[in-house]
């Protein structure tokens, strides 16, 4: 079975390449695409259940002598993290299909979205198999590289705006993490995980808690954790929908799993466990305040997702087998869940003609589907009771508790304000996105286009010092302005009402967009079902990683070929 | 292990110069302190593969005293190709803002700007609110000159208005 592990790299690698030679047959291109990735599904799966069931899968490629070779190495965690991501980049690139990228780009080099879209998925598993510090280097080049062609694709003035920063800061990352494997090198002569765990023991302490604080910084500003987060909501929300959806589901958490990773695997006996749970209070707290002001349903989804780390970095904190286990079950979960509400906004802004609350409303009634879609989610990000983001939650609050610390109970406290916080910014969405009428969002709107026209008490809607106020509540003058006047391309400036009244909303919603998406909504509620099975395989998980053994026997005894 | 102290320092001082380019605005010197911090980065590589010596190249006789250490020449060439790639796209990100902005400045997010002055402005309104007598009704009605124009947050207020 050794042979399939290389394969979720290599396949989508090959295919990028054959679709990069397909350029002119976008048909084929298409179809080479998702089989390939089907077949990454199939082959993580297989994977999954043989390292549940005869340990770590590991290849030395190329079949080097000693320290010289890279290994992979797919152990429960790998090969769970393997699976997950390639069901959800499958979903994401059939909604893409769908949307038919082509049509809504203007003058996009578009052949290009399904190979950058292929290297993205290879850089991403490369990363979740890599063996060796500098092989995790160079699948987060892969991904990023892929992430930046995808993110400023077309090159539009809000993406390229947006694209300078986040490449800059993944730049000054990747930088810090070329000096962090130079400073290993320099201090330990290799770079494969399995020798780092005998030779970061034997150095001095201050040494190696230098190298830890040096590679926890890198894969902090990937996994957006607080004072390292703020480049994501910036960055997330202007590149399309399927774009947004799988870079929210899955970059942050190769940052996540590449901190579990090191910090089982190579500093059991550093955890650091107090500073880890301030990381993760502030990023929970910050997020999702961050996520209340926010005006616009991707920005607010962005800032949810950042406070949402905290909650993964809270189970890394307490470096106990109970909280690796929550951190791996609600890695699962919010992969699923953040990527499902993405592609869930897309249709929306599809439907609707934008993601700004100002402009939209009344979409329960016109289009229920959608309501539900979204609905479903939301409710299980916010972790209300029967869905896998309670359990989740629960789980991972009862591992802080069995820590006991002061500083482990206020994370309790923080995670449930903050899961309450999570209800209220996407209760709020609820009622003003889909509750009330289009009609009184285009009141609300209009209240404020003639200055002195609005006497103030004539009309449903009354402006007093900068706010107008609504039967709805009161809604900021200059957000009011602001939203107006957005040009950009993905949001004509038009409100759903004026759209609804001339005629030109979307009335159809494409099945290749609905279906994916739908169909994502639909695992995301399956991994509530079969919680059982999957927080125990969890559990086995993080076994794993505290023994050590599992993963140290198969990669040095597999060395000699 | 035994350090060459001139490329340490020279790895130090590229570093140094690089990070101060990169707190520049504009994206070019941005780029410029990007590729010293990767240039200084290689540099570190080579200090970190300890002493210089022969070509790793392994004679038939399978002599290996003296060769220096063939992983982090490995690993900087990687990482040199990878910076080519980059300053390649940074590039055309740079070329591309000049195209429509007319400079190729890093700017800052607009929706945080939206927020940022609705937050001004809140703390502006109620400000003005603690300075006038309670009066109902529009606020943007009058001229902005009129009246309270001496306290500086309504000015302030004015300003982002218009």
């Amino acid at each position: 079975m050794n042979a399939l592990v290389p394969l979720p790299v290599l396949l989508p690698v090959l295919g990028a390449g054959a679709s990069l030679a397909l350029l002119h047959h976008p048909r084929i291109q298409r179809w080479l695409s998702l089989g390939v990735l089907s077949a990454v599904v199939v082959i993580a799966a297989v994977l999954l259940v043989e390292a549940d069931r005869s340990g770590p899968q590991t290849v030395w490629i190329g079949a080097w002598p000693e320290t010289l070779g890279i290994v992979l190495v797919a152990d429960r965690l790998a090969a769970l993290m393997l699976l997950v991501s390639a069901v959800v980049t499958l979903a994401v690139l059939a909604y893409s299909v769908g949307q038919g990228m082509t049509e809504d780009e203007e003058g996009a080099p578009i052949s290009i979205y399904h190979p950058t879209f292929l290297v993205l998925v290879a850089g991403v598993a490369n990363a979740f198999l890599a063996g060796d510090l500098f092989n995790l280097f160079v699948s987060f080049e892969m991904l990023l590289f892929a992430s930046y062609v995808l993110l400023t694709l077309g090159g539009t003035a809000a993406r390229i705006r947006a694209g300078t920063i986040y490449v800059l800061v993944n730049l000054l990352s990747s930088t810090l993490f070329l000096i962090s494997i130079a400073v290993t090198y320099a201090a330990t002569g290799t770079l494969t995980l399995a020798h780092l765990t005998q030779r970061l023991a034997e150095l001095p302490d201050h040494v190696s808690l230098m190298i830890q604080l040096m590679l926890l910084t890198t894969f902090a500003i990937k996994a957006a954790v607080f004072p390292l987060s703020l480049w994501l909501p910036d960055s997330y929300p202007t590149a399309p929908a399927p774009v947004t959806a799988v870079f929210a589901g899955l970059l942050t958490k190769v940052g996540v799993y590449a901190i579990l990773r090191v910090q089982t695997l190579l500093f059991p006996y550093s955890p650091l466990t107090d500073l880890l749970l301030c990381a993760a209070l502030l990023t929970m707290i910050v997020g999702i305040l961050g996520a209340i002001a926010q005006s616009d349903i991707k920005r607010m989804l962005s800032f949810t997702l950042v406070s949402h780390i905290g909650y993964l970095i809270l189970g890394v904190a307490l470096a106990s087998r109970a909280g690796t286990a929550g951190t791996t079950f609600y890695v699962v979960h919010h992969i699923t869940i953040q990527t499902a509400l993405f592609l869930v906004l897309g249709l929306v802004e599809r439907r609707a003609g934008s993601t700004a609350l100002m402009r939209i409303g009344g979409l329960a009634r016109i289009a229920p589907l959608l309501a539900v879609l979204f609905f479903v989610p939301a409710m299980n990000l916010a972790g209300i009771p029967p869905f896998s983001g309670f359990i989740g939650k629960v789980g991972l609050f009862q591992a802080a508790q069995a820590d006991g610390g002061w500083l482990a109970w206020t994370l309790v406290g923080a995670g449930a304000v903050t899961s309450l916080l999570t209800l209220y910014a996407v209760a709020k969405t609820w009622a003003v996105a889909f509750w009330r009428t289009p009609l009184e969002a285009h009141e609300a709107l209009e209240a404020i286009g003639a200055d002195a026209a609005v006497p103030g008490h004539d009309t449903h809607a009354r402006q007093h010092r900068g706010h107008v106020h609504t039967a709805q509540g009161t809604v900021s003058r200059t957000d009011i302005e602001e939203a107006r006047r957005l040009e950009d391309d993905d949001a004509p400036d038009r409100d759903f009402h004026k759209l609804i009244e001339a005629g030109e909303d979307n009335r159809h919603s494409p099945l290749g967009m609905l279906v994916p998406a739908a169909a994502l909504v639909a695992v995301s509620v399956a991994l509530t079902v079969v919680a059982g099975p999957l927080y125990a395989l969890g559990t086995r998980a993080a076994d794993d990683l505290h023994d050590r053994t599992a993963y140290l026997t198969s990669v040095l005894t597999e060395e000699q070929p | 292990m035994t350090v060459n102290l001139t490329l340490a320092l020279t790895a130090a001082a590229l570093l140094g110069c690089g990070t101060y380019l990169v707190l520049e605005r504009s994206l070019t010197r941005v780029l410029v302190g990007l590729v010293m911090i990767g240039n200084g980065t290689s540099i570190a590589f080579l200090v970190a593969g300890g002493p210089s010596g022969r070509a790793p190249i392994v004679a038939k006789d399978g002599d290996t005293t003296g060769l220096s250490d063939p992983l982090p020449q490995a690993m900087v060439l990687t990482a040199i190709v990878i910076m080519l790639a980059t300053v390649a796209f940074v590039l055309a990100m740079a070329y591309r803002s000049w195209q429509l902005n007319g400079h190729d400045d890093v700017q800052d997010d607009v929706e945080d700007d939206i927020i940022r002055r609705l937050a001004t402005s809140d703390v502006t309104s109620e400000a003005y609110e603690a300075t006038t007598s309670d009066f109902p009704g529009d606020d943007s009605s009058g001229d902005p000159g009129q009246g309270p124009d001496d306290d500086p947050l309504v000015a302030d207020e004015a300003e982002i208005r218009s």
